[in-house]
């Protein structure tokens, strides 16, 4: 099972998964939540490191890694999608706002 | 664990035994330079401080340069003044004196020298001896729980929370079991994690410490109405796939372990407790890792998911790369591999017992990549204008 790990969730809680190898748009990858595995249909072509949505994430819904709010959804996001600065904004340290 | 280093007059246990040429002022930096390329041995700092600072910033240099000439990784120390700065090298000599009864403590000035020859001359000699002295110094074994471990991360990527710092926090709290200490800093990549330092504080009042250490530092960057972003993460880390300081930041604490928090200190500061520190510096690396040198600790380990090759003149800097791309890539400058963490084949565990063992090793006297390669990155956090 171990070979075939494209991504990784830290935490129960998290609605994002970690590519731990590039993944090409269109791939079936399966992640192991505590214990339990789940399907996810990749949309995008995710580079090693990045991050695609579990599930759908709403326009201000949080963005969880580690099990805590990374960030917030700029715009609908659905499962498979890839999450990373084009969609997600951080909630600290925003002097622009 | 035990491991062999250097028992200093003043009590303290060295890992290194460095002859450092020590600039007080930034005028000073070619002597400095110029006396260590005549001495084979000896380590040097260059930086851009020392005139016409004012108080709490001046306070600051002060405190950075003479901790590094007192450090007990530096057997004896050539501090380089011009004559006419405002941070007196003389004070500065006088200071680490009184701090290392016993140390070699050479102060060589400029204008009495009657210039640069002669003060490259003055002081290649004073180090000549030291360097002859230093080498019949002999180690004896001491304790694990007199080492003080800096922990570091810098050019972060998304396998930094998965691999490096996650085994780094176990090498931490397998030194705290040993009854020794560690230093987290980097406020900045602390911002959205803080809670969770927090939660372990030994006392409501040094937890209380960690939201106030985050607010400034926060406040600094809405002060300046720009969006954090623009510098945290840094380009490199969102190229990595890092998409917010909270993100980096949720990464990063796994370093520090799962022990207690016995304070909160500020910058370049002794540290006093045993067991996990936090020192308020900033994220920018060298300056971190100068304060945490300062600070007395005499080993750093330091994750990096994007490569780094950065080190202390006196303090050995030892790599750990988050993935074993990045390992393979730059392996003249990263000593360790936790890349096998998000391969699946080893555990956290696995490899934070690899960093301990190899701490050890590196305190015993086997030499980092950083060291071998001659790295003497130093940077004093700055917090005042140059007038």
């Amino acid at each position: 099972m171990m070979s075939q790990k494209h991504a990784i969730v830290m935490n129960e809680k998290d609605n994002t998964a970690t590519a731990v190898e590039a993944i090409d748009a269109g791939t079936a990858v399966v992640v192991s939540v505590a214990g339990q595995d789940l399907a996810v249909a990749v949309k995008h072509k995710i580079p090693f490191g990045h991050k695609f949505a579990l599930r759908a994430i709403e326009p201000g819904g949080p963005v969880i890694k580690y099990g805590e709010t990374i960030g917030y959804a700029t715009k609908p996001i659905a499962g498979g999608e890839h999450v990373h600065v084009h969609n997600l904004e951080s909630g600290r340290g925003r002097g622009d706002k | 664990m035990k491991f062999m280093g250097y028992r200093r007059a003043d009590g303290k246990a060295g890992i290194r035994n460095h002859v450092l040429i020590l600039p007080a002022v930034v005028c000073a930096n070619r002597v400095a330079r110029g006396i260590a390329d005549m001495v084979s041995g000896a380590v040097w700092v260059e930086h851009q401080n020392g005139c016409t600072q004012l108080g709490a910033d001046l306070e600051l240099s002060r405190r950075v340069l003479v901790a590094h000439g007192a450090h007990p990784n530096v057997f004896g120390v050539v501090v380089v003044g011009l004559g006419c700065e405002t941070l007196r090298a003389q004070a500065v000599a006088e200071e680490i004196r009184a701090a290392c009864p016993g140390k070699p403590v050479k102060l060589v000035i400029i204008q009495d020298e009657g210039g640069s020859v002669k003060a490259t001359t003055a002081g290649a000699i004073a180090a000549r001896e030291m360097l002859g002295q230093a080498s019949r110094e002999v180690k004896v074994e001491i304790d694990a729980a007199e080492l003080i471990l800096g922990t570091e991360c810098g050019g972060s990527d998304a396998c930094s929370g998965i691999s490096a710092n996650p085994a780094l926090g176990k090498a931490s709290d397998l030194l705290i079991e040993d009854g020794g200490t560690v230093i987290l800093a980097e406020t900045t990549e602390l911002i959205g994690a803080e809670h969770i330092v927090a939660a372990r504080a030994v006392s409501p009042a040094v937890a209380e410490r960690c939201y106030e250490v985050i607010a400034r530092c926060e406040k600094q960057a809405t002060d300046m109405g720009v969006d954090m972003r623009g510098g945290q993460p840094t380009p490199g880390n969102i190229e990595g796939g890092l998409s917010s300081i909270e993100e980096k930041s949720l990464g990063c604490v796994y370093k520090a372990g799962t022990k207690p928090l016995q304070d909160v200190i500020d910058y370049a500061m002794p540290v006093t407790k045993r067991g996990l520190v936090w020192m308020d510096t900033p994220g920018q690396d060298i300056e971190q890792l100068t304060g945490m040198v300062a600070g007395g600790c005499q080993i750093v380990v330091f994750t990096t998911g994007r490569g780094t090759c950065c080190g202390s003149p006196i303090v050995p800097t030892i790599k750990v790369a988050t993935n074993s791309e990045l390992f393979r890539h730059m392996n003249d400058n990263i000593d360790l591999d936790a890349g096998p963490i998000v391969a699946g084949a080893a555990t956290v565990d696995q490899i934070g017992q690899v960093i301990y063992d190899e701490m050890l090793a590196v305190a015993s006297g086997k030499l980092c990549k950083a060291e071998i390669l001659g790295f003497n990155d130093f940077a004093i956090h700055r917090i005042g204008p140059t007038m």
